[in-house]
């Protein structure tokens, strides 16, 4: 039962042949223990065990690191069952169950996750318990465990709030941190987005402060990528803060200006995703060049970031030369036919904006279609492309755009980035995840500086409008929640993520930003490490003193007599004479007059007393009587007490 | 209805000549006189001749009570005990011969050596306080109590009581043997048995049911309620023992304890009281989880150690 409920969870991150293994192992032990069949001897498990430890080294090609020592664990956890006989055996399985319990931190840090492994918890701990304290009733075993990791619950909250924090992940691990952080790359080659699409992982969540602007607006921009060497797209020296740079301009044309939120996975590269243009950056962030918003540190940990965004601007009505420069520099020799047809273009028409329809209409017009399976491209790809093919998706027709527009002489580059997002009726949170991966172009109009156009938009308008479900064709394949149809489900699942939305925001998203933040609330402004120390266990003791005074009132709300008769035992233990719990008056009395026979008559009469008032039939002015009579034996005994001490 | 200091007295003297008689074996006897003055039936499991016998008869006759005493074998039928309806020739009619049931003082002598058909018998007219013979119900004179013996059921050829009948016994006792002082002095003067004709009665047999009532008279408190309560209730945590106390079987202690606390004089009930029962009430009620059989006075001990009095 431990063995399962600990191993489940890594099932998913293991080979298969492993996950087949262990499950077989553990049916075959539940089905021994059902038939209560003999175990299997050690030269029958040996083997099988060396067999299995040797497929493990072989498919991780080492024994050492994260994931082959956690799949040796799980291994060794299915098998040890098998020859599970004494106390020890049942210990050490209860052990290896509380630190693989530990391990499923390092995949995920859901709120599910959390509860399944509170819910393990108590599991080992009732199964701990019950292996020490025989064979208990179940049901009482399980309240006894729920109520321990119920006591426990109050310190982890104040180890959490108050542990000195490191950066990185709740559960990470050196070497395993920063590597597999999916995400946009610096760069657009053929292929390099269409992966990410199919990917169901969430790159950012955004909470707005106000209206959500409409989808078409939600244009997350990430790198900017001016420099094209035939294949890849890239972000050029240029971009980079530079001397020779003007000052970024940003002129509002409309009043909106739209505050947000935006709790970003960690991607570990510097730039950040905020919806064209922002106006406002977070603290120690800048904008670049090319309007990128930059941090001074790579992204290693969720983190949040508040911007402020004008959806209509005018950015930079004059730029820098060498940026207009590399704006329009291609590749000699490379694409013909498409610089033929952009010099035609040139030639017929002089207002570049005329030239950026005539491209637009280009591509509404021309037999193109949207799909995420493109066929493979050769050394000219934009010719290929808009000549052959006619068959691509964002960053093929932003690329080609691109490309076109720079042949005919216009400053214009590539933008990568995110489309749209997914809302969340229910706590108005935006999903974006990798699937919304987008790119598109800018170009640069002479006094109207930098717009945005969106090639895609002409070609597959509810790429835009809707969401990338809706602009492919039914047969391309994409994660299978992407395509969640209506109803009752899609609002549990929208419940759901709200209720995770909070976890993240609140529990995992806790990072030494918001720690500090918790620490100002409780009046700790800056804070070192020692001073935290000093809080936690302070709040630790005051937990404790709580739960201590909580189970003594609830257990002690004692008559008047007993108190006093409490009062006389421990005077009596300065006697040497400790009353014990199961120890009724008479018994103690008799054992004063055995060990101590001076003081027996006193003691004696106080027991009569105590007897008559707890245990006797008198009415009331009697038992007060007896409550003033056992006081004064309390005092006499007192002062006998000093006597007596004075005496030693 | 006599005053209590009387009681006592009239007690206190049953209890010390009876200890002349039982030497070294105070509190079985105290236990004894306690199951008799609470309405119970006392059960004796010890080896042979360590006195059981001599006990019953003892307090027989000091309590002035008819006495009786079946030997049970493993051929013996219910009619045996109970009686029997045999035809009168003269008169025409049935006449019932009443069994050795029919008396103050029974000593059911070996009981585990009868076959359950037997035994169950007996043990219903115990509980019922009559018998039943050809549909014609017959009152068991009053008072009515049954001493039986036991031999541990290790022995060959016992039918061992089940659960259920061993709960008609208000009390369990173990006689044991005699501490060396005590067997010194049975060795020095001779066998119990011949001084038994000598002893007078010390109570008259109608003083023993205001004895009876005297006892239900002793006051438990709340306090002593919750006390015996928290005991029951630990019984049925302890994952020593398969099943906990029944609440007859806390009646019985209660029962016992106030019988205990006349012994001493007392008018109310002290836990000490219910401590000094308890194992006698209770281990043959609990069953051992490992398998061993019955609690043993150590587990009682040990039980009472784990609940605080107060």
């Amino acid at each position: 039962m431990v063995a399962v409920v600990t191993t489940l969870p890594h099932i998913e991150n293991l080979p298969g042949w492993l996950s087949l293994v262990c499950g077989m192992a553990l049916f075959a032990r539940a089905w021994l223990w059902l038939r209560n069949g003999r175990l299997p001897r050690w030269w029958l498990l040996a083997p099988l065990v060396l067999a299995g430890a040797a497929g493990i080294a072989w498919q991780y090609h080492s024994m050492f690191g994260r994931d082959p020592g956690i799949a040796l664990l799980v291994f060794f956890m299915a098998f040890k069952p098998m020859e599970m006989t004494t106390r020890r055996d049942g210990m050490v399985i209860i052990m290896l169950g509380f630190f693989l319990l530990l391990t499923h931190y390092f995949d995920t840090e859901g709120i599910a996750a959390g509860f399944w492994i509170l819910a393990s918890a108590t599991l080992l701990t009732a199964a701990l318990l019950r292996m020490y304290g025989g064979a208990q009733p179940i049901p009482g075993v399980f309240r006894y465990s729920a109520l321990l990791i119920a006591q426990a619950l109050p310190f982890a909250l104040i180890l959490f709030l108050l542990f000195p924090r490191v950066e990185g992940p709740l559960w990470g691990m050196p070497q395993d941190t920063y590597t597999g952080l999916s995400g946009l790359t610096e760069q657009m080659s053929p292929g390099s987005l269409n992966n990410l699409i199919l990917s169901h992982d969430i790159a950012f969540g955004v909470q707005f402060e106000t209206d959500m602007p409409g989808r078409s607006q939600l244009y997350w921009r990430g790198p900017v990528l001016d420099s094209y060497d035939g294949r890849t797209w890239r972000t050029s020296l240029t971009s980079n803060p530079h001397s020779g740079n003007k000052p970024v301009t940003i002129e509002t044309t409309g009043e909106a200006r739209i505050g947000y939120t935006i709790i970003l996975e960690a991607h570990n590269r510097r730039w950040l995703l905020a919806l064209d243009l922002p106006v406002e950056l977070p603290e120690g962030a800048t904008l670049t060049p090319t309007f990128v918003t930059r941090s001074r540190m790579p992204i290693r940990f969720r983190t949040r970031f508040t911007f402020r965004s004008v959806p209509d601007y005018v950015v930079n009505r004059e730029e820098a030369p060498h940026i207009l420069q590399q704006a329009v520099r291609l590749p000699l020799r490379l694409n013909p036919r498409t610089r033929e047809l952009a010099e035609s273009w040139q030639r017929e028409l002089t207002d570049p904006e005329q030239i950026s329809a005539a491209a637009l209409r280009f591509f509404r017009e021309e037999k193109f279609s949207y799909t995420l399976n493109p066929p493979q491209l050769g050394a000219n790809a934009v010719d290929e492309f808009l000549f052959d093919t006619r068959q691509g998706f964002c960053e093929h027709y932003a690329g080609a755009y691109v490309t076109l527009m720079r042949a005919a002489g216009i400053p214009a580059r590539v933008v990568i980035g995110y489309q749209g997002g997914e809302l969340n009726p229910v706590d108005g949170y935006l999903k974006v995840r990798q699937s919304d991966a987008h790119a598109w172009s800018e170009i640069w109009l002479e006094g109207k500086g930098w717009k945005r156009v969106d090639p895609t938009a002409s070609i597959a308008p509810s790429r835009i409008e809707q969401g990338i479900e809706a602009a492919l064709p039914e047969s391309d394949s994409l994660p299978a929640l992407t395509r969640f149809d209506g109803g009752w489900l899609l609002r549990l699942r929208y419940r759901w993520e709200a209720v995770n939305n909070t976890w993240d925001l609140w529990v995992l998203g806790y990072n030494p930003e918001r720690q500090l933040e918790t620490l100002s609330l409780l009046g700790m402004e800056d804070p070192d490490w020692r001073s935290m120390v000093s809080a936690m266990m302070l709040a630790s003791g005051i937990a404790l003193f709580l739960i201590v005074c909580w189970t003594f009132f609830r257990r002690t709300k004692f008559a008047p007599e007993v108190r006093i008769w409490r009062r006389l035992c421990a005077r009596l233990e300065r006697f040497g004479i400790r009353r014990a719990p199961w120890e009724g008056p008479l018994d103690l009395a008799a054992r004063v007059a055995r060990e101590r026979p001076d003081i027996a008559p006193l003691i004696n009469r106080a027991a009569s007393h105590f007897a008559e008032l707890r245990y006797g039939t008198g009415p009331l002015e009697h038992s007060r009587e007896h409550l003033h009579a056992l006081r004064d034996c309390v005092k006499e005994f007192a002062s006998l007490n000093l006597h007596h001490s004075l005496r030693h | 209805m006599l005053s209590t200091p009387t009681h006592a007295a009239s007690v206190a003297d049953v209890i010390a000549a009876a200890n002349r008689i039982i030497l070294g074996k105070d509190g079985q006897v105290r236990l004894a006189l306690a199951c008799l003055l609470a309405r119970g039936h006392l059960l004796i499991e010890d080896l042979p001749g360590v006195g059981k016998t001599t006990l019953a008869q003892t307090l027989a006759r000091l309590l002035g009570l008819q006495f009786s005493r079946i030997q049970f074998t493993s051929d013996m039928l219910p009619a045996d005990v109970i009686g029997v309806s045999i035809y009168d020739r003269e008169r025409n009619a049935f006449r019932f011969l009443p069994g050795a049931i029919f008396s103050q003082v029974l000593l059911a002598d070996e009981i585990n050596r009868a076959t359950p058909k037997t035994q169950s018998a007996l043990l219903e007219a115990m509980e019922e306080r009559q018998v039943t013979v050809e549909g014609e119900t017959r009152p068991l004179p009053e008072p009515f109590f049954v001493i039986a013996t036991q031999n541990p059921s290790t022995q060959i050829g016992t039918f061992p009581l089940p659960e259920s009948q061993l709960d008609r016994f208000l009390l369990r006792v173990e006689l044991g043997y005699p501490d060396r002082a005590a067997e010194r002095e049975l060795l020095e003067s001779g066998g119990r048995r011949d001084v038994l004709p000598a002893l007078t009665a010390r109570l008259a047999p109608e003083q023993i049911v205001p004895l009876q009532q005297a006892v239900d008279q002793i006051h438990v408190s709340p306090a002593l309620f919750d006390y015996v309560q928290a005991l029951v209730e630990t019984t049925r945590t302890r994952p020593r023992f398969i099943h906990g106390l029944s609440p007859r079987a806390a009646l019985a202690l209660l029962a016992v304890a106030r019988a205990w606390a006349f012994l001493a004089s007392r008018k109310m009930v002290m836990p000490e009281d219910v401590q000094a029962v308890l194992p006698s009430v209770a281990c043959h009620r609990l069953q051992l989880a490992d398998g061993n059989g019955h609690a043993r006075p150590e587990d009682i001990a040990s039980l009472i150690r784990s609940v605080p009095v107060m």
